[in-house]
């Protein structure tokens, strides 16, 4: 697995979500980028997946059960090559069909359309159950919020999941710690999650969401687990990526004003190039001429458009 | 009168006569199997049928899940919990993805009886026919269930079937060239001097009605609207133009339903006299199924009185 190709892909997700919120002028940023890490995990590395056929019966799924996030989800889709990049301009406009919550009828590669906090996980419950009626091998993932958690739903679902033995699904709670009024601990207390999913009958996993070979081991080892689901408990950083949105709940559902766009592109971009930067250098051969050609694209870093041409 | 059987009878007996000839048939309920009658199905197709406990929400999305890859879901519980409880799972995970999932929805209207107003949900095809995307059926027989139930495997999309606890008579076996098709009406009994539109249960009552009425010279056309969305406007002018007045008659609230449906219409596309008979906006009580029934005018007698109604209005 090549660490720096998912920290380019994560960081190249960020940027064109905050763009699709920018542009948008609204959206749900905090969340999209403390999911990012995990989504690009899945997408990159661990999903048996194919843009050319995304109706494949065959292909894994995944359900954005925090459908929220959808700037993640759809920044994510794009590079994957489901649709041009440029369609993110369409998010949550009256001129296209990129709705502000994911929609499986009109975006390709969205697996089931979600939004309303909860529903997620119990329709990637069915689609894992019927991998298992049809003795199909595909897999199932689904993401969760750790404000949405505290929908009963999901601890509907949970059992279910359970009592049906469905070892193909794979949930990850994106424990960022704050929901729309606050933190989490706050509003509605919900840990020791990992004592209360064992207790529902998963197999759980603790891990630093935003660690790419942490995630990819933990997506691994749930494929190993027989008889009951895993549960992956991703602690993450709300905001992960702009130094001012960072554990601030105030950016769960806000769009950046142009000075706050420019200053949290600015640091996206850094990040972009740093990984970049790692990838020439770990190609020693190509090293000098990769780093010259970078340099040429960023004489002047906070350029709105500049990054168009790096993505 | 034909055989007597309750709609939610029919229901069970249809998914198990057609399991075979629809291998992605897949039945869920949610602790109600013996009620809603899934659980013949359960027995037979153990393999196809989960028992997703009393979790209705959840089981609303697990059958979307199966819908998208390709299962045909039949989901059931009482109509107060599968149109009520789980309305949002309903409109967000199943009919804005225009799912293939048919909402069964049991023990609909005053009917059930003993366990009173909790269970006796008068709404549920008002919630139902307010979302996009959706089909309403209410089947008023065994015969029209069985029809209903084979003609919902061959649709494809959301559909709420909502069915009811008490055994009744049966009535479509007895009509000439009776055929069911999703979104048409059916001439029960034709008359020239009101129409009577009638869903569930309240068909046989509107035919009882009718026969009263005849001994007293007024001929009652009786329309059965086993599908109250899409509703079949086309036969509903021809009987407004025909009769010139319509009774609407059904097991439900009298806000939003049967006769919600028909007076938007009939206000649309041709305005006649209407008036709706139902539940007048409240809640149901307990009793055994016919005493409850009766208490709120739900029988022959009741649609005697709104067929005088409309034929004051008409004049």
């Amino acid at each position: 697995m090549d660490t720096n190709y998912l920290a380019s892909n994560a960081a190249r997700g960020r940027l064109l979500a905050m763009d699709a919120v920018y542009t948008a002028a609204s959206g749900h940023i905090g969340g999209s980028l403390s999911v990012m890490d995990i989504l690009t995990t899945l997408y990159f590395h661990t999903m048996k997946v194919d843009p050319k056929n995304p109706e494949d019966p065959d292909r894994d799924r995944f359900v954005l059960s925090k459908g929220h996030c959808t700037p993640a989800l759809y920044a994510i889709l794009a590079l994957k090559g489901y649709f041009p990049k440029e369609d993110l301009t369409l998010f949550r406009s009256i001129k296209g069909h990129f709705s502000g919550h994911p929609d499986m009828v009109n975006v390709p590669g969205v697996d089931m359309s979600t939004g309303s906090l909860g529903q997620g996980i119990s329709a990637a419950v069915g689609m894992a159950l019927a991998g298992k009626m049809d003795h199909k091998d595909y897999r199932v993932y689904t993401v969760l919020g750790d404000g949405e958690i505290e929908e009963g739903q999901t601890w509907e679902a949970a059992m279910s999941a359970a009592k049906f033995g469905l070892d193909n699904l794979c949930a990850v709670v994106d424990v960022n710690g704050l929901q729309i009024d606050g933190a989490t601990a706050d509003v509605m207390p919900s840990e020791p999650l990992d004592k209360k999913y064992e207790a529902f009958g998963w197999h759980v996993i603790h891990l630093d969401g935003h660690d790419f070979d942490a995630l990819a081991a933990a997506f691994d080892e749930a494929k190993t687990v027989k008889g009951k689901p895993t549960m992956l408990l991703a602690k993450t950083v709300k905001g992960k990526g702009v130094s001012f949105m960072e554990n601030d709940a105030g950016w769960h559902g806000k769009a950046p004003n142009d000075e706050q766009y420019d200053k949290a592109h600015k640091e996206l971009v850094d990040e972009l190039r740093r990984c970049t930067d790692r990838i020439a250098m770990a190609s020693m051969d190509n090293a000098m001429e990769a780093l010259e050609k970078l340099d040429a694209l960023f004489p002047d870093v906070p350029v709105k458009e500049a990054w168009e041409e790096l993505i | 009168m034909g055989e007597k059987i309750a709609t939610r009878a029919a229901y069970g007996d249809a998914l198990v006569a057609l399991a075979d000839q629809y291998p992605q048939l897949t039945v869920l309920d949610a602790d109600l199997s013996g009620s809603t009658m899934s659980k013949g199905f359960a027995k037979a197709h153990p393999d196809r049928f989960f028992n997703l406990g009393i979790a209705e929400a959840n089981m609303m999305g697990v059958a979307a899940g199966l819908a998208t890859c390709g299962k045909k879901v039949f989901a059931s519980s009482f109509a107060m919990f599968a149109a009520g409880r789980a309305f949002e799972q309903v409109r967000n995970s199943i009919a804005y993805p225009n799912l293939n999932v048919t909402v069964v929805g049991s023990h609909g209207g005053l009917s059930v009886g003993e366990d009173g107003a909790t269970h006796q949900c008068c709404e549920d095809l008002a919630i139902m026919r307010a979302i996009p995307n959706m089909t309403v059926l209410c089947p008023c027989d065994g015969p029209e269930m069985r029809a209903a139930v084979e003609a919902l495997m061959k649709h494809n999309g959301p559909a709420y079937l909502r069915m009811c606890r008490l055994a009744v008579d049966s009535v479509t076996d007895e009509t000439p060239g009776y055929r069911f098709e999703i979104g048409r009406g059916v001439i029960l009994r034709d008359g020239t001097d009101v129409t009577v539109a009638a869903t569930g249960l309240m068909v046989q009552a509107a035919m009882k009605a009718a026969e009263l009425l005849e001994n007293e010279g007024i001929s009652v056309q009786v329309l059965d609207f086993h599908t109250i969305k899409p509703l079949d406007g086309a036969l509903l002018e021809v009987a407004a133009r025909k009769t010139g007045c319509v009774v609407t008659t059904e097991e439900h609230s009298v806000l939003g339903g049967l006769g919600g449906a028909v007076a938007e219409y009939l206000a649309e596309h041709f305005p006649v006299p209407v008036v709706r008979h139902g539940v007048n906006d409240q809640f149901g009580r307990s009793g055994k199924a016919q005493e409850v029934l009766d208490a709120y005018g739900l029988n022959a007698q009741g649609v005697v009185e709104a067929v005088r109604r409309a034929l004051k209005l008409k004049k």
